[in-house]
């Protein structure tokens, strides 16, 4: 198993287009995969995400566009000449073979010799931690088990390129979280070039080097989890990454944008638009009874308790604001932190730092 | 837990009410159960039984073993029997090699074709037997449709004998046993996961790669069982062989009936009947052992 980065392709997809009849399951869309990189396509379900992964794997034909591995043109090289390993959401092992005939299944087809095909079969079951299970048949694993026979025939052919479909899906979700960091250490090992397909934004979060979202057949966003979740492009980023709390702006004539009379910022840059949104990170507020004014880096509103939701490490707590928005709080629980003491209809103070503020373009719906 | 549980006690919570429930309930089943038990106990055990015992009376009605004896002593029995087989085992494979690629297509093309399509092998089916092997009589026979357009055409000179022998015989069989084979056989292989096709071409596999190693392997228990429904109906059909094979392919069935006719001897007819039954069991265990080592390939329990 080599882990040179050398041995991985980048992957480039240019203006790639596919309709089903009318609808757009992807609309001119062009990310770049960097050799070795591991990339999560997010979206959710419907949003193209799975249509762009199989387009990769060459399983369906796009309508226009281009897909390169390296400087290579595969747009209409069919599947089984691209040599990328993909791994299935419902597995599509062999159920006729063993564990050891799955794995050795690409291995057969280019006629590696039987001495090289055992080992590499070997090694590859061990890096997935199923050595003893190498005679067993299909249905006598865990689905936990599949998961990693699968991940070993995709990867045992020394492809370039690894695909993922939502191969956690159907595991429990103890076993998923597991397996995430399972699969991150075994990038890392392999360092091959992974796209990942998931539509589950934690998992996206927890395990990719960048993320691409996809909506409605649209690149959305692409960038590191933390560029995504702390400056989201728009409205749909930051609904579908993290809970947020989305309140309008208004903007003065010297450009500063005001919620509830405070004023949160400057338009940024990009200022063509008319409206503007505040995106409000749950985790990220205080709650206070009266106004600490010392601190100028932090901002307040005002509003009212609704509920109160214990979830043991955090309580949730929804407000009221005074002009009737909807806010969404996330307090530790630990000691001191005077949680226990909140009660619903309580009128308080939510503090933030300036630092802490997300502005989007865009009405708030 | 910390009380440890004791379910088989009697002075447990309502155990003995909760037993005598289980058991009232159990005992309801059984009566529901009753009556269709009693029917087929009269309408196949009781004359099967009765068929099983008259083939070891001989004519006066004493018990002896003559029936079987004769069979053993004249040749043509055997060659009967052999007959019966050979015609039933070309069916079948005939059926495969039509039936294979057919089933093959249905499962391929989208759903909401697959009715139409499926017309083409159903129709036949829902016409009757007698219509269906007078009308292959009307094509195959010596002035037939196929001699004359063949002759017209110019493909052939002298008319072809293609009724009234072996090969009328199973031209006709194959058509009325195909849909036995094909039904199966469809279902089997829109069971196949299309993921593992694709697998297999992700892994590296060319079409025709990809159909030898995972689709074929994973759509025999479709022909397995297909073909053992065609076999066992071939080992006892009567009325296309009688029709088309024109007294030159005799199956056990028509020398059961000639017995019948001829002789009127009843027991020499159940004796043929009985070891047919037989023989129909000795390949159902045969293909059950066959079967099994499916189960082996596949659950390797």
């Amino acid at each position: 198993m080599t882990s040179d980065t050398s041995a991985s392709l980048s992957i480039s997809v240019t203006e790639l287009t596919k309709t089903y009849g009318k609808v757009f399951a992807l609309n001119r869309v062009s990310i770049d995969v960097k050799a070795g990189e591991f990339l999560t396509l997010l979206g959710p379900s419907g949003s193209g995400k799975t249509t762009l992964l199989m387009a990769i794997a060459g399983f369906n034909r796009p309508d226009s566009g281009r897909i390169c591995f390296g400087h290579e043109d595969v747009t209409v090289l069919p599947p089984h000449k691209r040599g990328v390993g993909m791994v299935f959401q419902n597995y599509a092992l062999f159920p006729h073979m063993s564990v050891f005939e799955n794995v050795a299944f690409p291995l057969k087809l280019r006629k590696i010799p039987a001495d090289e095909k055992h080992q590499r079969v070997t090694e590859a079951l061990q890096t997935v931690q199923l050595s003893d299970f190498a005679e067993r048949g299909i249905d006598q694993l865990s689905g936990g088990q599949r998961q990693r026979v699968a991940l070993a025939r995709a990867f045992v052919f020394g492809p370039k390129i690894l695909l993922m479909d939502e191969p956690l899906s159907a595991l429990d979700k103890k076993l998923r979280e597991e397996m995430q960091i399972e699969l991150k250490q075994l990038h890392r090992q392999l360092g091959v070039t992974t796209v990942y397909v998931t539509h589950d934004q934690r998992e996206a979060l927890t395990m990719s080097d960048r993320i691409a979202i996809i909506d409605h057949g649209e690149l959305a966003q692409i960038g590191t989890p933390r560029e995504i979740y702390n400056a989201p492009a728009n409205h749909f980023v930051a609904s579908f990454i993290g809970e947020s709390s989305f309140f309008p702006l208004t903007k003065n004539k010297s450009g500063t944008l005001h919620y509830a009379g405070v004023s949160v910022g400057k338009v940024p840059n990009r200022a063509m638009h008319e409206n503007w949104t505040l995106v409000i990170r749950p985790e990220r507020l205080s709650l206070h009874a009266t106004k600490t004014s010392k601190n100028t880096d932090k901002i307040y509103f005002s509003g009212k308790i609704t509920e109160l939701v214990y979830q043991g490490e955090t309580v949730i707590v929804m407000m009221i604001m005074e002009d009737g928005h909807n806010l969404t709080a996330r307090m530790n629980t630990r000691a001191g932190n005077d949680v226990d003491s909140l009660r619903v209809r309580q009128n308080l103070l939510v503090g933030i730092d300036k630092q802490d503020v997300i502005i989007i373009p865009g009405e708030a719906s | 837990m910390t009380s440890s549980p004791a379910p088989h006690r009697e002075d447990a919570l309502n155990a003995t009410k909760l037993r005598v429930a289980e058991r009232r309930q159990s005992l309801m089943v059984l009566a529901l159960t009753l009556p269709a038990i009693i029917a087929v106990c009269l309408v196949i055990v009781i004359p099967v039984g009765w068929l099983f015992s008259l083939s070891f009376l001989d004519s006066s009605g004493d018990l002896s073993l003559v029936n079987y004896e004769k069979m053993i002593a004249y040749k043509s029995y055997l060659r009967v029997f052999k007959t019966t087989f050979n015609v039933s085992f070309l069916t079948t494979f005939l059926c495969i090699v039509i039936g294979y690629p057919l089933a093959y297509f249905l499962s391929q093309i989208p759903r909401k074709y697959v009715g139409l399509f499926m017309l083409t092998v159903l129709l036949p089916f829902w016409t009757s037997l007698l219509v269906r092997t007078y009308a292959w009589l009307v094509m195959l026979q010596r002035n037939g449709l196929i001699n004359n357009f063949a002759i017209d055409l110019g493909i052939w000179e002298v008319p072809v004998k293609l009724a009234h022998n072996l090969n009328g015989t199973l031209i006709g069989m194959v058509h009325i046993m195909l849909p036995f084979l094909v039904l199966p056989l469809y279902a089997a292989m829109r069971r196949i996961d299309r993921h593992a096709l694709q697998a297999a071409a992700n892994l590296g596999a060319t079409p025709v790669q990809a159909f030898w190693q995972i689709f074929v392997p994973l759509s025999l228990p479709g022909v397995v069982a297909g073909s053992l429904i065609v076999f066992v109906l071939c080992l006892g059909f009567y009325v296309t062989p009688a029709v088309l094979g024109g007294g030159k392919v005799i199956l056990v069935s028509m020398q059961i009936t000639a017995i019948l006719e001829d002789q009127f001897n009843w027991g020499a007819a159940s004796a043929l009947g009985v070891v047919l039954l037989v023989s129909t069991f000795a390949v159902l265990l045969l293909a059950s052992r066959f079967l099994k080592l499916d189960s082996v390939m596949f659950g390797r329990r």
